[in-house]
Order: structure tokens, then sequence, then C-alpha cells
């Protein structure tokens, strides 16, 4: 599945967008976070516990115990500050 | 119900027009123009004048979002004519951000319905203000007011 980034998200994991494949076991948002983490410093900082931001799936928003079954893309973003 | 978003800058009195045209049915137009204020943001000691700011968005996720909205807003109000038009990209003080307009029979729908999508595309839509700075560069954190005015409308339903 393809994961992206957004805003200060990206800055801070160093890439828009990823192409990953994450075990059987990570059927959730959540569990897709904590095996991000593992990939660097940088997807650690972002995606740390208690950090302020939000997902969607498949462009859609999406709370963290949201299944991921077939999403072909997941998003991580800070808070909208659009307007 | 139209939603763009795109770059580019927009001419609001063309927009209306078109909004409007053809249909009689309209009695009140209200319309929302968000602008690119120049501000002074305070960091530490510093105050910092933000001269320009960036807004990037989610392609895709965006115009479904405020379609979303858009919709909503023509669920709980008689509408006649919906249009959002959000910019995105580079922009600076003074430049148009966004346009929100509302056509309907009576005034009181379209003020209400206007507000309402103004207050939920703040929240809802995936758009990520940079602020320039002579300082640097800042990313804009969420204003808890912003929240505020669009839970009051949750409250509603």
């Amino acid at each position: 599945m393809k994961v992206r980034y957004f805003a200060w998200m990206k800055r801070t994991v160093g890439l828009p967008e990823e192409e990953v494949s994450p075990p059987a076991d990570v059927t959730t948002v959540g569990d897709l976070i904590v095996w991000l983490r593992a990939r660097s410093p940088g997807h650690a900082e972002a995606l740390a516990e208690g950090a302020a931001f939000g997902a969607a799936v498949d462009q859609r928003t999406a709370t963290f115990d949201v299944k991921l079954a077939g999403a072909r893309e997941v998003a991580f973003f800070p808070p909208f500050t659009g307007g | 119900m139209t939603v763009r978003v795109q770059e580019a800058d927009f001419d609001v009195g063309a927009e209306l027009g078109h909004l409007t045209d053809g249909n009689k049915r309209i009695g009140g137009l209200a319309v929302f123009v968000g602008l690119v204020r120049e501000m002074h943001v305070r960091e530490g000691y510093h105050r910092d004048k933000v001269d320009a700011l960036t807004l990037e968005h989610y392609p895709g996720m965006t115009e479904t979002a405020l379609r979303e909205i858009e919709a909503e807003a023509n669920r709980r109000w008689p509408l006649e004519a919906t249009l959002i038009v959000h910019r995105y990209g580079r922009m600076e003080a003074g430049e148009r951000i966004v346009l929100v307009a509302v056509g309907s029979p009576h005034r009181e729908a379209a003020f209400e319905a206007c507000e309402f999508l103004v207050d939920w595309l703040k929240t809802k839509a995936p758009f990520w203000k940079l602020e320039e700075t002579p300082a640097g560069e800042k990313w804009v954190g969420a204003y808890e007011g912003d929240d505020a005015a669009a839970e009051r409308w949750e409250k509603k339903s």
C-alpha cells in the first residue's frame, strides 16, 4: 500500500510518500502507525505517541481503530488549518 | 453544487454571476471571501510579521471532503446554488484564499448555510498553512476557536 505524509509530518519523516508491505498482523491504522515507527528516527518522531496527527484511509478521514483490509492508500497529517 | 480547488485566483463577481445566472428562484446570495491576513505572530520574545503563506492540500481527498460538506449543507437548508472555490499554493497578504457562496429563496438559509460551510471546511477539509515570516517558515497549528465554531453545527443536527 501507499503511505503518504503531509505538512510537517512530510518533513519529519523525510519523504512525501512510500510503498510499504506490512506483515499480516498489521490490521488497523493503529497497527500500521506502530509498525511504521520502526522504519526510521523520522518516522518514530512524526508518528510518536501523543503527537497531534490524524489519518485517512483511501482519502477518507479514519480513526486509528479503522481496519486496513484492502486499503490502497493511507495518509497521515496534522490537524487541518485551511480556510 | 460546485467545488473547485485551484492554484489561480478567482474573480468574485464573475463567479457569482455564473452561480445565479438563469436561476430566478434565488432570492438571496450569501458570500464569504477569505483573505490572507497580514499577521504578527509571537515566537518567544520575537514578533514576526507573516508576509505570505503556502497552502498545502491533499489532492483528491480535498475535493471529496468539500463535496461532502456541500452536500450536508444542501441536506440541512433549502438551497438553490452552492459554490466553494478554494486555492492552494503560495499567497501573499491581501490575496483571496477561499470563496463560499450560497443562494437560497430566503436570506436566513443563505446566511446560515454559508457560515456552516466556512466553519466546516476549516476543520474538515485537508489543508495546511505554512506561514512565511522574516525568521523562517512555520506550520500553523490548529486553532481551538475553529473547532468550537465547527462543533456548534454538530449540536444543531
